[in-house]
């Protein structure tokens, strides 16, 4: 089979959603694809660029990974643009000179810039804001920079002067137009979102027009604008809209439109019918969409013609809900209410900063647009409306009224069709969720997974969240969260009563709450709900028989029922004299030593009746236990930072010290792992942990909710430039706040995948303290640290808990049914057959 | 011929009640060096009637001595102890795995004579 060959040019957002469409069909096996691409890595999230300031690096902002491509067996041409095309004979040729054959053509190659021809535009401290090449450029020259000013007051123009802000500049933002996002806003949204933003310290000037730029003393610039205003500034970013980037098309004899942008048919078809364009460089019915989503909609058309199918291009939805600067703006639809007959129902709350409108048709039946500022709560169900089609209710106006008594009419799942969009970035409609969940996915996680619904700009969270329970209630699958049989309450519940209730044991939170003796899920749970809240030993009378049996004898049981043994090291640091007793104690009682990825020694084979004496000489070299038995902190891997290593900005290690010792002892639904790292090399791999810790020139990143294991997951940015003090007060209520709300056995992963709202969510709540409860889990937090104890050391001073270390109660002879054999050296648990032939006389 | 008087029921001393722990198990060694030797898991509920239960320690999922250090879990009103290590249930009455009922542990009568606890060396069941 000759296989076609096609040609992408352009690695943006959409190229990489056509190649990544494309991959994920059989028909990929059809195609031999080459990618051109200008910059020198593969795609990027432009989307959420100012997010480059606020911390994230470029590899956290990539969507396409050079080892994708490969596994996918597209060849990738990074930093070699494409420079002509040869319709006739069907050749590409690139910067470097590869001429490349192709049987079909996609270009994606975006939009650029628009910079209005003002004298002084190309001054050296002028930029655009695009690429993170651009960003670099804009950070270097804030270094000694105290103004900025944005030129746009459009989207992208309020996300340059969010940029300028995180980089400490007093940002101004210069529009020509009257109002702020003209194009999505009306005026009195305008005008709301104009005052927020000047509440936050940006300076807005609107109706004005910059006539000339130019050089003063000192190397600053000075702004004319029209009718004898001035603005001196230090630096000037342009992002006052996008023109289709169509040179290579122009050159090629493609048609274009009369402002340029390549046509197209609804098949995303240019004038030559072997190419297509898609994203911001192609122009459909005299538009060229400026946002993502169409984009991804034209890449998914454009694939799916490819292999042979029907698909078209008619228009696509330009609603948008963000965030910018902090403020909450959605816009959907028709905002200005152009339609003829629209009639218009709007909502102020001047005091909180709210500004709501909706358009209706002039019978009030069906939404034709709307526009939210300073609260965005009702974007999703009037999108619904919007795009569904849906009849509006009787008094729409409650729509967007605040609720008097929290009972506003909400649109349920059920009331949408199968065919209604919910996640637009992926274009996932509740037929696709709901035939996931009836194929077997039972829980948001795996829906989203499968679907990659809710995995783009998370704004249908809620709703997908909606759907996924009511379609798993209508299977009858009722959502059951239930602990076990003997609770009818979810772990969250159980917490709360214990606590409200101050409940210290589990006889009395069963006899209260509960029925039957309890099992083996809902004892431990419980035993790990009173330590998280009270603290006791675990070997305190009520507590003993709630333990699993590694947190009953305080050590890992093995295959053979003897337990290995792993004593704390801090940070994993450890002085020789430490070492050499552990080296020591292993040989003694001949048992097996390993290092453990946790940067500690785990020593196997102690039968349970040494382990009181094993721990006896641990104690009295000086070390702790480890809680690798229990639900709990374990380790905090760090790197030698700032002490040793020629790269390091920050001491990691005392901050591993100080942070395990702070955590160790904490019992939470399931084991809690941390890092720290000394500096952006990342050698503690922190990002892989439940909470990572990365120095930086000013301070400390948090990441949050990482994990290695079965399903790998990176921990996400948290928060950025901490001082100690504030990093711990985060970690702190991140913990407790975890501890508090995870289901049973649940990673702090699962746990932020299922929180509504997401990771917003979770800084509301314990940067913004928005559920008023951070005093409470720093106090709580408090309580937990103030109250630790080993418990080995506890126990071996206790002869009742000793008592439970014996093999058998009527005989001090060990289990003859524990063998070990050696091999390479060191001890193992024999095999079955090893043990009958050791067994019988030779 | 009467066959009943074959059974060797002989009660004997096992060990004190102070070495049971309430609500959770130990292990107790059955016979003497010269006999077959068994090492017997030994759960004390003081809610539950019969309050003592004596059931193999050997888990047989594993072939290691572990069942003494379960958790006793409720299933359907059933007392049961989770092994710690492959968590199957094994009913504390008669020693049956609900996971699998064909794999069975053995029980032995067991009895409280003031603080002495008291256990039979024949098996129930053989």
């Amino acid at each position: 089979m000759v296989k076609q060959k096609l040609i992408v040019i352009g690695n943006g957002m959409v190229g990489h959603h056509f190649l990544e469409q494309l991959a994920s069909r059989p028909e990929k096996e059809l195609f031999d694809v080459t990618v051109f691409c200008a910059e020198p890595r593969p795609a990027y999230d432009r989307v959420h660029l100012s997010e480059y300031f606020a911390g994230r690096t470029a590899d956290d902002l990539a969507m396409g990974k050079i080892e994708q491509y490969r596994d996918w067996g597209f060849e990738l041409h990074l930093n070699d643009a494409a420079v002509s095309i040869d319709r006739e004979n069907r050749v590409v040729t690139s910067e470097s000179g590869t001429g490349k054959p192709y049987d079909k053509l996609i270009l994606a190659t975006g939009s650029y810039p628009f910079v209005p021809p003002i004298p002084g535009h190309e001054h050296e401290k002028c930029f655009v804001y695009r690429t993170l090449e651009d960003l670099d450029a804009i950070r270097a020259a804030s270094e000694n920079a105290r103004v900025g000013v944005v030129v746009g007051g459009g989207l992208l123009g309020l996300e340059a002067a969010n940029a300028l802000k995180e980089l400490g500049l007093e940002a101004h933002v210069v529009e020509f137009a009257p109002g702020l996002m003209g194009v999505q806003l009306d005026e009195g949204g305008s005008g709301l979102l104009r005052s927020k933003i000047e509440d936050l310290g940006v300076t807005v000037h609107t109706s004005t027009a910059t006539e000339l730029i130019e050089e003063v003393d000192g190397g600053r610039l000075r702004m004319r604008f029209k009718g004898e205003r001035e603005l001196a500034t230090d630096l000037i970013v342009f992002s006052a809209g996008i023109r289709p980037e169509d040179k290579l098309a122009r050159a090629a004899g493609l048609q274009l439109g009369e402002r340029g942008g390549i046509v197209i048919d609804e098949s995303c078809r240019t004038s030559d019918g072997n190419i297509f364009a898609i994203g911001e460089c192609a122009l459909y019915n005299n538009f060229i969409y400026g946002l993502v989503a169409p984009g991804y909609t034209m890449a998914r058309n454009t694939v799916s013609l490819l292999c042979g199918e029907e698909a078209s291009f008619t228009s696509a939805d330009m609603s948008t809900k963000l965030k910018l600067l902090g403020v909450e703006v959605g816009s959907i639809g028709d905002a200005h209410g152009r339609a003829e007959g629209a009639a218009a129902i709007t909502f102020v709350d001047e005091q909180s900063g709210i500004y709501k409108r909706m358009i209706t048709d002039s019978e009030g039946k069906q939404l034709l647009g709307a526009v939210l500022v300073g609260d965005t709560g009702d974007y999703d169900q009037l999108l619904q409306y919007h795009l569904n089609g849906i009849e509006l209710p009787e008094q729409p106006e409650q729509l967007i009224l605040p609720a008097a008594d929290g009972a506003a009419p909400t649109l349920g799942a059920g009331a949408l069709p199968d065919t209604a969009t919910i996640c637009s970035c992926h274009n996932v409609s509740k037929g696709d969720i709901v035939q996931t969940v009836q194929g077997g996915c039972c829980s948001l996680g795996e829906v989203k997974d499968a679907t990659k619904a809710s995995t783009g700009c998370g704004g249908c969270a809620a709703l997908l969240k909606n759907i996924v329970d009511e379609e798993l209630a209508a299977l009858g699958m009722e959502v059951n969260n239930d602990l076990c049989p003997h609770f009818p309450h979810t772990r969250q519940e159980i917490f709360h009563m214990v606590q409200v209730e101050e409940i210290k044991t589990f006889d009395e939170l069963l006899e209260k709450h509960g029925r039957g003796q309890g099992c083996e899920v809902c004892k431990p749970a419980v035993g790990s709900i009173l330590a998280s809240l009270w603290n006791e030993h675990v070997h305190k009378k009520p507590h003993v028989g709630l333990q699993d049996t590694n947190d009953t004898f305080m050590a890992n049981m093995q295959k053979n029922g003897s337990y290995s043994v792993v004593p704390r090291v801090p940070g994993g640091e450890i002085t020789p004299d430490k070492l050499i007793v552990l080296g020591q104690v292993a040989k003694k009682y001949n048992l097996y030593t390993k290092i453990t990825g946790g940067q500690r020694v785990d020593l196997f084979g102690a039968r349970l009746e040494q382990l009181p004496e094993i721990w006896g000489e641990l104690i009295d070299a000086g070390f702790e236990t480890g809680h690798a038995y229990g639900k709990s902190l374990r380790t905090v891997k760090s790197c030698v930072g700032s002490t040793w290593c020629r790269f390091g900005v920050q001491d990691s290690v005392k901050m591993a010290l100080d942070v395990e010792n702070r955590y160790k002892g904490l019992r939470s639904p399931h084991k809690i792992k941390m890092a720290v790292s000394g500096c952006t090399r990342e050698c503690a791999e922190a990002q892989s942990k439940d909470v990572g810790v990365i120095a930086t020139e000013n301070g400390w990143n948090l990441f949050l909710c990482g994990n290695g294991g079965m399903r790998p997951r990176h921990a996400d940015l948290f928060a950025t430039d901490l001082d100690d003090e504030t990093l711990i007060r985060y970690i702190d209520r991140f913990l407790m706040f975890y501890v508090r709300t995870a289901d049973k056995l649940q990673r702090t992963s699962v746990w932020l995948e299922n929180l509504d709202g997401g990771l917003d969510y979770l800084r509301e709540v314990i940067v913004d303290d928005k559920l008023g409860i951070c005093d409470e889990l720093e106090a709580q937090m408090a309580n937990v640290v103030g109250t630790y104890q080993c418990e080995w050391k506890t126990a071996i001073n206790d002869p009742e808990m000793l008592k439970r270390f014996r093999q058998f109660v009527n005989t001090d002879e060990p289990d003859e049914k524990i063998v070990f054999v050696e091999e390479r050296g060191q001890p193992r648990p024999a095999e079955e057959e090893e043990i009958v032939r050791i067994a019988e006389p030779a | 011929m009467n066959q009943v008087a074959i059974t060797r029921t002989q009660w004997q001393p096992i060990c004190q009640r102070s070495d049971l722990v309430a609500n959770s198990g130990v292990c107790a060694l059955m016979g003497d060096a010269s006999s077959d030797r068994k090492s017997i898991a030994l759960f004390f509920i003081p809610g539950a009637e019969p309050q003592l239960y004596a059931i193999d320690n050997r888990d047989p999922f594993s072939n290691a001595g572990v069942i003494a250090r379960g958790i006793v879990a409720e299933v359907d009103g059933q007392l049961t102890v989770a092994s710690p290590l492959y968590k199957q249930h094994f009913r504390l009455g008669d020693g049956v795995c609900l996971e699998d009922e064909t794999v069975k542990l053995d029980t032995y009568p067991i009895a409280f004579d003031g603080d002495t606890v008291l256990i039979t060396t024949g098996s129930e069941n053989s």
